[in-house]
């Protein structure tokens, strides 16, 4: 059994003159193992900063609240201990690396991961498997990090660390964002490989109902002005595919204004 | 304190690099107010600059050369071609004190078989004057490795001329002991459709001052200028690049790229690019960037791009220094990599590209091991 619990949680983002500006406001959200949660909320709601609050970017101020991982204390934890813990964030805009192979990269993150180096062979082997189970080609993995690599191909490349470094529980910031249709469903492909083992939770961030057609979430959360507004299941999404989000955002706007 | 600065030459590049000269009296001693000069520090020079007396005992020179390649000992002529006229004090002081010079010619049409090495070792701190020759011929083709150990005050010049159709691969590596002073100029003329490829690499040496110039005799002539430099607490690593574009038709490149790691690192790029008015068609393209690891050490990077010419291919120069990316150590860090491993990943792979351009297996893998070393 894994459990990523979040209890009122609070973050602040650094701006560049220094100061501290609240984002999240007090989210509550437990994802266990064997269960896929969406996120669902408007541009600028907060959501990718709850992902990146929970795998601990520098730029993000934790004010209030507490992560756990199945007991331990996330929050305290460095960004490369958090991932050796068992928890992965597939980003939105994966950054380049020039110069670092994602052979080498990869090998170095199982390493890291695992605790102990994979024999070359069974690595490589290992690594083949999965660039193909995505449909990518075998060449890319001499490639330097996301270095070129088309929008698709960062998603795809995303989900394939997340295959191989083989977490408890997975954030995935949007990684729908950006994709064609056939590029959506090898990743969906991906999570849903993923989500099929046992001990595996998936939290997913997204703006589009979309990707939810190919990846069926168990629990629907919007995610607005920083908080969970409302939780269902997987109708909601259906719900604010047909709606929108006004209803929310007006609610939330007439609260804080109270 | 630290500083990561881009600052900006007063003088028109034509101006600044106007006076050559054989005759040491022609150059005054340098102040250090001089455009030329304001970066480095003078009195750790050891009077290289002013009139310290240069013998030929500090420094002792091995030449191992592929089978193919002449190699003998001259004394030194200053109406031999090349060509060679010194660009400052250090250099004419050099010249006028080696005595003899080691050449080696690659003949016409000749094909190295395998890289020649010349060994540099500093024996003593005997101030010391050098010179060395690569003629290369035409459509002669050759790698030639120069290796720099030890322990040395040094003044030195190097003469290469790759001749029409010609091709030189030059790897300069500089792995000075710690107490190493240097002051190198490398002065490169190359022939109609010549070939150029020029790699220092500086690593050692408390004070290591290199000026690789670039001049072309006929159209078509390709040089590219590589740098790699390591800087540690301490020492001062220097280089000023000058590409005289004077004749049509001839591209250069030029990409240097440094580290400083510690307490008064500091190091010094100048990118001088000068095209003339009988320059068209020219193609150059120079490019530096450093990273400053820790405080208190500080990249000064300086390009100058001056064009005479409206008619000309491609010109541009790009400069920036910087701190390793934050975003790139948390990618690697969100993976489970530990911060140090993280850090050497992003170095290795800053320097890796330039690395993997050498072409010599031998010493790619010690440039490798070195910055390894130097960031353990």
């Amino acid at each position: 059994m894994s459990t990523l619990e979040i209890r009122d949680l609070h973050a602040a983002v650094t701006e560049a003159d220094g100061t501290l500006r609240e984002i999240l406001r007090g989210v509550n959200l437990t994802v266990a193992d064997g269960e896929t949660h969406a996120i669902m909320g408007p541009n600028g709601s907060g959501k990718s900063t709850l992902a990146y609050a929970v795998a601990g970017h520098p730029k993000y101020t934790v004010t209030q609240g507490s992560v756990t991982l199945d007991g331990e204390d996330v929050l305290s934890m460095t960004v490369d201990a958090r991932a050796r813990a068992g928890l992965f964030l597939a980003m939105q805009y994966p950054v380049e690396v020039p110069g670092v192979s994602v052979s080498n990269f990869l090998r170095t993150a199982v390493t890291a991961v695992r605790g102990e180096a994979p024999k070359l062979r069974v690595f490589m082997k290992e690594m083949r498997g999965a660039l193909g189970d995505l449909s990518i080609d075998p060449k890319f993995a001499e490639r330097s990090l996301n270095e070129g690599f088309s929008g698709g191909e960062k998603k795809r490349h995303e989900i394939l660390q997340m295959e191989m470094l083989d977490p408890k529980i997975a954030v995935l910031d949007e990684t729908d964002s950006g994709l064609d249709v056939d590029a959506l469903k090898v990743v969906a492909e991906g999570i849903n490989r993923f989500r099929a083992r046992p001990g595996h939770g998936v939290l997913l961030i997204t703006h589009y109902n979309r990707i939810l057609q190919y990846v069926q979430p168990d629990y629907v959360h919007v995610f607005v002005a920083g908080r969970i507004v409302e939780e269902g299941g997987p109708e909601l999404a259906k719900t604010l595919e047909d709606e929108g989000y006004e209803k929310f955002t007006a609610a939330a706007g007439a609260k804080a204004a109270s | 304190m630290s500083a990561v600065s881009g600052a900006v030459e007063t003088a028109p590049i034509t101006s600044l690099h106007a006076l050559r000269s054989a005759d040491p009296g022609d150059f005054a001693v340098p102040t250090g107010r001089e455009e030329e000069w304001r970066f480095t520090p003078l009195r750790r020079l050891r009077g290289l600059h002013s009139d310290a007396p240069l013998g030929q005992a500090g420094v002792r020179v091995d030449i191992d050369a592929a089978p193919e390649i002449d190699y003998a000992e001259r004394i030194i002529a200053p109406a031999d071609p090349p060509g060679f006229l010194p660009e400052d004090r250090v250099s004419a002081r050099a010249y006028a004190a080696a005595g003899t010079a080691h050449v080696l010619t690659v003949p016409k049409e000749a094909v190295a078989s395998r890289p020649t090495i010349i060994r540099v070792t500093g024996v003593s701190d005997e101030a010391t004057a050098g010179h060395l020759v690569i003629d290369v011929r035409p459509f002669g083709k050759a790698v030639v490795v120069l290796d720099q150990r030890g322990s040395a005050t040094y003044a030195d010049n190097v003469e290469i001329g790759v001749g029409d159709g010609g091709e030189l691969t030059l790897v300069s590596v500089a792995e000075w002991d710690d107490d190493a002073v240097q002051v190198s100029h490398h002065q490169a003329t190359l022939g109609r459709d010549a070939k150029l490829k020029h790699f220092q690499i500086t690593l050692g040496g408390s004070l290591v001052r290199v000026s690789p110039s670039v001049r072309y005799s006929g159209t078509g002539g390709d040089a590219e200028l590589y740098g790699i430099c390591f800087a540690d607490g301490g020492q001062h690593l220097e280089h000023r690049l000058f590409v005289d574009h004077d004749t049509p038709n001839c591209r250069s490149r030029v990409v240097y790229k440094g580290a400083l790691d510690g307490d008064d690192a500091h190091t010094v790029w100048i990118g001088d690019v000068l095209i003339r008015p009988d320059a068209v068609g020219t193609d150059t393209y120079e490019y530096n960037r450093n990273l400053v690891l820790t405080d208190g050490a500080r990249a000064d990077s300086v390009p100058n791009l001056e064009i005479l010419t409206g008619e000309v291919v491609g010109a541009g120069h790009a400069s920036a220094n910087g701190r390793l990316d934050d975003e790139h150590l948390f990618y690697l860090m969100a993976r489970g990599i530990g911060f140090e491993e993280a850090r050497r990943l992003v170095i290795r792979g800053f320097f890796g590209e330039l690395i993997g351009k050498i072409g010599v297996p031998e010493v790619a893998d010690r440039v490798t091991e070195k910055i390894e070393a130097e960031l353990a």
